[in-house]
Order: structure tokens, then sequence, then C-alpha cells
């Protein structure tokens, strides 16, 4: 994998020196290719994320030839690493467009680059509020809150989230006592904010969240949580955690006797290879479902449909499908789609404006930024995709995500019904 | 019932603290050299048993007895190739060396096997608990505890009752005298960082199970290790296990109050320690 991001990246520099040259003849010269920048969590606690990163991006060459040539940078799984790497694509390689996947960790230090040198900027894969107003100079204060020029994001927001849940926990009888995982990091604060986030929601719902408080991530020991979510005999358990403190807490739960009926935890079980490390104590447990190979929707780019993208996958690398499947290929669908709509792709100002018209049927659904469903601060530069609830079932030995809740989105099919740890 | 519960867990965790520090304790007391590349070599040690174990697929508990041999190669091979030509009167040299190895050992870490985290799969063993009436305990942390109780032992009689012992003793105190009595200080000393390599392993062992590790974590477990000895005392190997569990405890008793102050509760407790006693809980008698 490694080694295949390498070579890409030397290919595409080489072919970069190629372009540069015959850039000296008029501007835009017949067969000069258009430079995208992508920055995902390629190694480092998110890795998982981006598993799919050289599939989608070798079906994206496939599909338009000799039109656009990719620069994929690493982030490391880290804020500093993504912001540097933003710059080297805008200073180094002189993109016309970044695109950026995976947890507000690597999103928002692109994006706020990007809109800061005015180079446009497509992300996905994180709630929308911790990337919209985790990029605001003050999140505290809705007053302050800005528009942005270049910047523009696709994907569900916590209220989703919060229906899925606690549609997921009303299929069956508990005693209504969350406990709730909030780590400091930028979902975490948002996802326990005690204003905006999960706890007051839930309230409204029945569910009282139990909230020790904000912990560091890749900490050594979860006794503290642990014994606050026993103390308020908790039946549920929710938050979103990084992979591998997931396996650090569940581990721990287990050891200390603190066994809910049911987990519906974000970020942490989105992956098959999650559930191999925590082994057969991952069975249903649920979490949030972006997407699956039964989702009714299809590519613009390939025709596509989610199953037979999610068999091409597994085809290619002998690997089960993972979610970001379908959104990683979604952001190269939406650069093709917005780059045939511009005249200049160099021309930032235009860029943004083909994006902030998009109107494009994707793998991941509709997407348009017109601000439906959602309040009018974000309505600019976010359009929300749909989101369902899903439990990890293994069967014989292979783990598979059922779509148990659908009743936020009805499109999408379910698989079953909730089943209790 | 709570309470009982968060400081022995914290008592818990405090074995894998004082497993990180035995080894660095161990060197420090012989021949004066603060290894600041110690908590690299730790992760360095968690790759080489992640290694093996997919390479042969073995259980983590039988891979490191492959992985121990290897370490100790490395430690005395390390002390004999490089540390001992630094050491001497001046203090600087060897800190800059190692300061140097563990920037070095980091990167080829990185470079070999990416920043991926990454964890020893102990399988079912990783879930087992043990009920103790009120309280459950889960059976990796208290074999953590056991073990460093059993690493602490065993370095005292190694110390203390052995001929091994006397001649760590003697360099320690006096190296030119020591080799008047026949004792070559450079064999002695390699054969101190080995041993000590041997107890990294075994801490390498319980940290990759209870945790994830990744190439850049060994500096912040240096700390606890460091933090561990000089609560202690310095020098003194039961000193160390009471600095690991004065450690541990302040990290679970400040998440119980409030998560946020789980890392700064252990290194509150460390100054704390050094204003009451700066010469740690079990200092050496003379120094």
């Amino acid at each position: 994998m490694s080694m295949n991001r390498r070579r890409l990246i030397q290919t595409a520099s080489a072919g970069g020196l190629l372009a540069a040259s015959g850039l000296a003849a008029p501007a835009l010269a017949q067969g000069a290719r258009i430079r995208i920048g992508y920055v995902s969590p390629q190694s480092g606690p998110l890795a998982a994320f981006s598993e799919a990163d050289q599939f989608v991006i070798d079906a994206f060459a496939a599909a338009t030839g000799d039109t656009f040539e990719v620069i994929v940078k690493d982030s490391q799984s880290n804020p500093n690493r993504a912001a540097d790497v933003a710059q080297e694509l805008i200073i180094d390689d002189a993109v016309s467009m970044i695109l950026v996947a995976s947890t507000p960790e690597t999103t928002n230090p692109v994006a706020t680059v990007a809109e800061s040198e005015g180079i446009p900027v497509l992300s996905t894969t994180a709630p929308w509020q911790p990337w919209f107003i985790g990029q605001q100079g003050n999140p505290t204060d809705p007053g302050s809150w800005r528009p942005f020029d270049y910047a523009f994001h696709y994907f569900w927001g916590l209220e989703d989230v919060i229906a899925v849940f606690a549609a997921m926990w009303d299929q069956f009888d508990t005693n209504g006592q969350v406990g709730g995982l909030f780590p400091n990091d930028g979902d975490g604060n948002a996802w326990g904010d005690p204003v905006n986030g999960l706890p007051p929601a839930m309230s409204e719902r029945g569910y009282t969240i139990v909230d020790p408080g904000r912990y560091q991530n890749l900490t050594d020991d979860f006794t503290a949580q642990i014994n606050a979510f026993k103390a308020a005999n908790a039946e549920i358990l929710t938050g979103v955690v990084i992979p591998p403190d997931f396996t650090t807490f569940w581990n721990q739960a287990k050891q200390q006797g603190f066994n809910p009926k049911a987990a519906s935890i974000g970020k942490a079980i989105l992956f098959p290879q999650s559930l191999e490390a925590l082994g057969e104590s991952g069975h249903n447990l649920s979490s949030e479902v972006w997407w699956t190979p039964t989702h009714p929707f299809s590519s613009s780019l390939t025709g596509q449909s989610a199953a037979e993208m999610a068999a091409a996958f597994t085809q290619a690398t002998g690997r089960p499908w993972t979610q970001p499947i379908g959104f990683v290929h979604s952001l190269f669908e939406m650069a093709a789609d917005v780059m045939g709509r511009v005249d200049d792709a160099d021309d930032p100002d235009a860029v943004a404006e083909a994006i902030a018209a998009t109107e494009l049927e994707t793998i991941v659904g509709r997407i348009a930024f017109d601000g439906a469903g959602l309040p009018p601060f974000a309505a600019t530069n976010v359009a929300k995709t749909p989101l369902v609830g899903g439990q990890w079932r293994l069967n014989d030995g292979v783990w598979d995500l059922v779509v148990v809740d659908n009743s936020t989105a009805p499109q999408i099919p379910t698989g079953g019904r909730m089943q209790p740890l | 019932m709570i309470w009982v519960d968060t400081i022995l867990q914290g008592v818990l965790l405090g074995g894998l603290y004082a497993l990180f520090a035995a080894g660095l304790s161990l060197v420090f007391g012989i021949m004066r050299l603060v290894n600041l590349a110690h908590g690299d070599l730790i992760v360095l040690a968690a790759y080489l048993i992640l290694g093996v174990t997919t390479l042969l697929g073995l259980h983590p508990f039988l891979a490191v007895f492959l992985a121990v041999p290897l370490m100790f190669g490395i430690g005395y091979a390390l002390q004999l190739g490089v540390l001992n030509r630094v050491l001497g009167d001046d203090i600087l040299p060897p800190l800059l060396v190692t300061f140097g190895l563990s920037i070095v050992l980091q990167n080829v870490l990185l470079e070999t096997a990416s920043a991926d985290s990454r964890r020893l799969p102990a399988g079912e063993t990783a879930v087992e608990a043990l009920n103790l009436g009120p309280v459950t305990v889960g059976l990796l942390p208290f074999l953590t505890f056991a073990s460093a109780i059993a690493v602490i032992a065993a370095l005292q009689y190694l110390f203390y009752r052995t001929a091994m012992g006397r001649a760590f003793r003697a360099v320690s105190d006096d190296p030119v005298t020591a080799s008047l009595m026949g004792i070559r200080p450079a064999s002695v000393f390699a054969l101190a960082t080995g041993i000590a390599m041997v107890v990294v392993t075994i801490a390498a062992l319980y940290l990759g199970m209870r945790a994830t590790f990744d190439p850049a974590i060994g500096p912040s477990r240096l700390i606890y290790a460091f933090e561990a000895v000089i609560i202690g005392g310095l020098g003194s190997l039961w000193g160390t296990l009471a600095g690991g569990v004065v450690i541990g405890v302040a990290q679970t008793v400040g998440a119980a109050i409030n998560p946020e102050w789980q890392i700064l509760a252990g290194h509150v407790a460390f100054l704390v320690v050094l204003l009451i006693r700066p010469r740690g809980l079990f200092p050496r008698a003379v120094d």
C-alpha cells in the first residue's frame, strides 16, 4: 500500500514536471492536466479510514483518463501534519482544488489552510458541526460564526446521529441510563457538548447521559469511566471514540464487569478491522452507518451501484467492504463534476462557485448545497447525506454490518432488527 | 466501594509503570547513566514481540521468550559498542548519546513499521476477569502487577545475593578499585544493560497487550518511568515499585474526580513528593 502510494506520488510529480514544461506554451495548453490534491490519514490511529483510497483513486484515473492528476498526501492522523501537507499542496504543487476526508482532525486543518489561501476545498467524512463550528474563531458564540468562501463539506450531523441512536435504543426496553465516552478532541467536544451535543437532545427523548468528562485520547486506563457507568447503572453505552481506545475500554469494561445491553459507538467500530481486534465480544455492537452496499445509489463516474462497487473493492483487495469506499469515491465524483462545469480550473472563485451550484446524484446520494435540513448559518457551505443505524454480526467468522434502523432515511433498506448485546 | 476499586486499579496500573521504571533504575543505579532512549527501547521491544507473534503465530506470552534473548543481545551490544565509550566523569556525553539514540530509534521504527497503532493480539486473555468479592480486576492488569513484583524481587536477589550483584555494586561504588580486584567494569556494565533490556521486554509485553503502541509513544512512557524512579528514590528497586504505584493511583483517583485530570494528577503527585522528600521516598543511604 505505502509502496504503491509512493509510486503514485512519484509518477504524479514526474507528470507534474511534464505539465510544467508544457506551461511554457500558452497557459492551459492542450493536454495540461487539472491538479487535484487529496489529503487523508493513511497511517496512524485513523488509518482504517483510508483503506480504500488507492482503490478509489485507481478507479478515478481509469474513468477520467488524462484529465486529472491526483496528488496524494498522508496526514499521519496528525492535525499539524495535515495542515503542513495542505500548505505543500497549495504552494509546491499548485493544485486547483483540494479534497480531504476522514475526521475533523484531518478535514479542519486542511479546510482552514485552503480557505485562508483562497483554494477551493471539498471535505467529507466528519459530522458537519465539528467541521463548521470547529473552524470558527469563537466556537461558543454563534453570533460570530461566518460562512466560508472556498470550503465546502458534505456529511451528516449530530442531529442525525442522535435520531439514529435513539431510534435503535427505542427498539427494546432499557432503563434509559446511558454512559457517554467523549474524548477531548474535535468530535468528543462536539458530541458531548452540554448545550448542542448528545446530552440535551437525548434527555428530550427520555435518555439520561452520564458524562464523566473529557479524557485524553490513547489513555491507558478507563476505570473512572467504567465505575461512573456502573454507579449510574447504565444499560446503554455511547460515545465517539478512536478505534485503539475503544479496544482498551471494551477490554477493561469486560474485565471489570460492566456489561451494557446496547453499545452504540461512533467512529471506533466503523471498520471490520476494529471488530477483528475486539474478537467475539464485538458481536451486536452498533454504530452509525453512512454507507453500505445496500444503499440504493450509484456512481455518476463509473455507473456502478453501491453493491457493485463494494464487490469490486473486495475483488481488487481481498478485503471486506468498508464505509469510506462510498464517501471517498463521491469526493472524486464531485471533483470531476465541478471541474467539468468550469472554464478555467485555476480560477478559485469560479471553482468555488461551481461547487456551490452542485446538484449531483452520487454513490452516497444526492449532494446539493441548498441548505436542506440545516440551520441558516451552515446552509452555504454544508450539504447533508442520509444516515441510518446498524449492528455488527459475526456470521461464520465474517463480520457483517446489518442496517437495523432506517427511520431517519426510509429509502435505505434494513436487514434486520436491533438485538441486545 | 468505588474508591476501593479506583485505588486497586491504580495500584495495578502502577505495576505497569514500575515495569517501565525498573530497567531505568537498574542502569542508573549501577553506572549513573540516564538513558533517555529507555521509552523508545520499550517500543522497540514491543515491535519485536509483535514481529515474533505474527511471524510464528505464537501467543505474545510465548513470543516474549524469543524476544528476551534478542533484546538482551541488543542491550549488551549497545553498552559495549556505544555507551561505554562515552561514560566518564562528565554526565553530559552519555545523556546526549541516548537522546540521539531516542530520535534514531523513533525514526527507524517509523520507517519500517509505519505510524500505525499496533497492539499485541492477546485473544481471550485480554478480557478475562478475576472476581475478588466486591471488586473485579482484569487478569491482565493483575499479571502485570505480579510480574512487576517478581521482576523487582529477582533484581533485588541478583543485586544483593549473587556474585554478579556484588560485581554490580562494586563497580557502582568504585570502578577503579573494582578493576584492581579483577572485575572488568566494561563487561559488567554491558551485562547490566542487557538485564535492563530483559526487564524492558517484559514491560513491552504488558504495554502492548493493555494498550496500543506506535513509534512515537516512547518519550511519554519515559516520563512515567523517570517519575517512578525519582519518587521511589534513586537506586532503590522496591522504591521504584512504590513510585509506580503512587503515579498509578494518582492517575486513577484524578480520573475518578474528572477524567480531564487523569494525566495531570500523576505529574502533580510527582511534584508533591519532590517538594516533601526531594530525595524520594526510599533513597539509598549514600550517594
